[in-house]
């Protein structure tokens, strides 16, 4: 079984690496960028077959290390 | 006054918190492993020191702030034991929920290596008795995430409570503006746990220790230390 992982900044949280970003690509002639929020995917393998067990492991994955949840939230999908 | 540094993969400033603590106590501190379980009995003092822990990866101080020498740190704490971080260690106490809050990428994205004057906000704990209330001390920054974040209920509760250790300022005490290197909500520059046993702080006073390298304003927080 795979999942992903995507971890965000929540809104409100200042985000100097996005806002970069899109400096770069609006220097860069790239029209229509509205704003940008830069955030983490993580890919993962899981040994389970079981979707409750994955969904209950990769949640605590989430909140013990992958995301810091005092700035930032995760969204979880089994594919 | 006895002292044990953690060392993490990637701590590179674990020598400099040794010769500081060293030299205001005249004991050699006990280096501990990050994998260690234990610290050394009768630990008074712990230091997490500056660094680059596993990298940076993921969050600064994410991984480290779970290593299994965290627990206990972390119970050290509960008991009212002195614990000091340092830069990286202020990220890792952060991330190992020994402190509320964050360090997010300074500002302008830039990492920042330079002297910077702080305001010493009270002058009644542990880390800080040789200093006086609004003293201005000169230490060194280097960091490319020291940019204090927390939500607005954090920020009041530790302002209110008294808990912000230090502001970045200029020469003078004045706070605000240009002399906030990194945007640090309210020129954060450090923060105390509940009890003010726990100080998290991103300066380094443990490199302004001899006169030879730029000054001794940090030694402050170490004679404070061995007077705890």
């Amino acid at each position: 079984m795979k999942a992903r992982v995507t971890v965000t900044l929540k809104t409100g949280v200042l985000d100097p690496q996005g806002k970069a970003i899109e400096g770069a690509l609006k220097s860069f002639g790239i029209e229509g960028v509205g704003s940008i929020r830069q955030g983490k995917v993580f890919d993962i393998e899981l040994s389970t077959q079981d979707r409750a067990q994955a969904e209950t492991l990769l949640k605590a994955a989430c909140e013990k290390l992958l995301a810091n949840t005092v700035v930032e939230n995760y969204r979880v999908e089994i594919v | 006054m006895k002292a044990a540094v953690v060392l993490f993969p990637g701590s590179n400033r674990e020598g400099d918190a040794v010769r500081a603590i060293e030299m205001a106590t005249g004991h050699k501190p006990q280096i501990v492993w990050h994998a260690d379980t234990d610290l050394p009995a009768g630990t008074d003092l712990v230091v997490l020191p500056g660094g680059f822990s596993y990298g940076d990866y993921l969050r600064c101080g994410a991984i480290a702030g779970r290593a299994a020498i965290m627990d206990a740190v972390r119970a050290h704490a509960a008991r009212g034991g002195l614990v000091l971080g340092i830069c990286n260690g202020f990220q890792i106490l952060c991330e190992g929920g020994l402190l509320p809050g964050v360090l997010m990428r300074n500002k302008d994205l830039r990492f920042i290596c330079k002297m910077q004057h702080l305001r010493v906000e009270r002058a009644d704990t542990a880390f800080t008795r040789a200093y006086r209330k609004g003293d201005v001390i000169k230490v060194a920054i280097a960091h490319g995430e020291g940019n204090y974040e927390a939500d607005d209920e954090t920020i009041a509760r530790l302002e209110g409570d008294g808990r912000v250790a230090f502001r970045y300022c200029d020469a003078s005490g004045v706070i605000g503006g240009l002399a906030n290197p990194n945007g640090s909500t309210h020129d954060i520059a450090g923060i105390y746990s509940e009890k003010r046993n726990v100080l998290g702080m991103m300066p380094h006073p443990e490199n302004l220790i001899d006169p030879l390298v730029g000054g001794i304003d940090g030694a402050g927080l170490f004679k404070s230390l061995v007077a705890a």
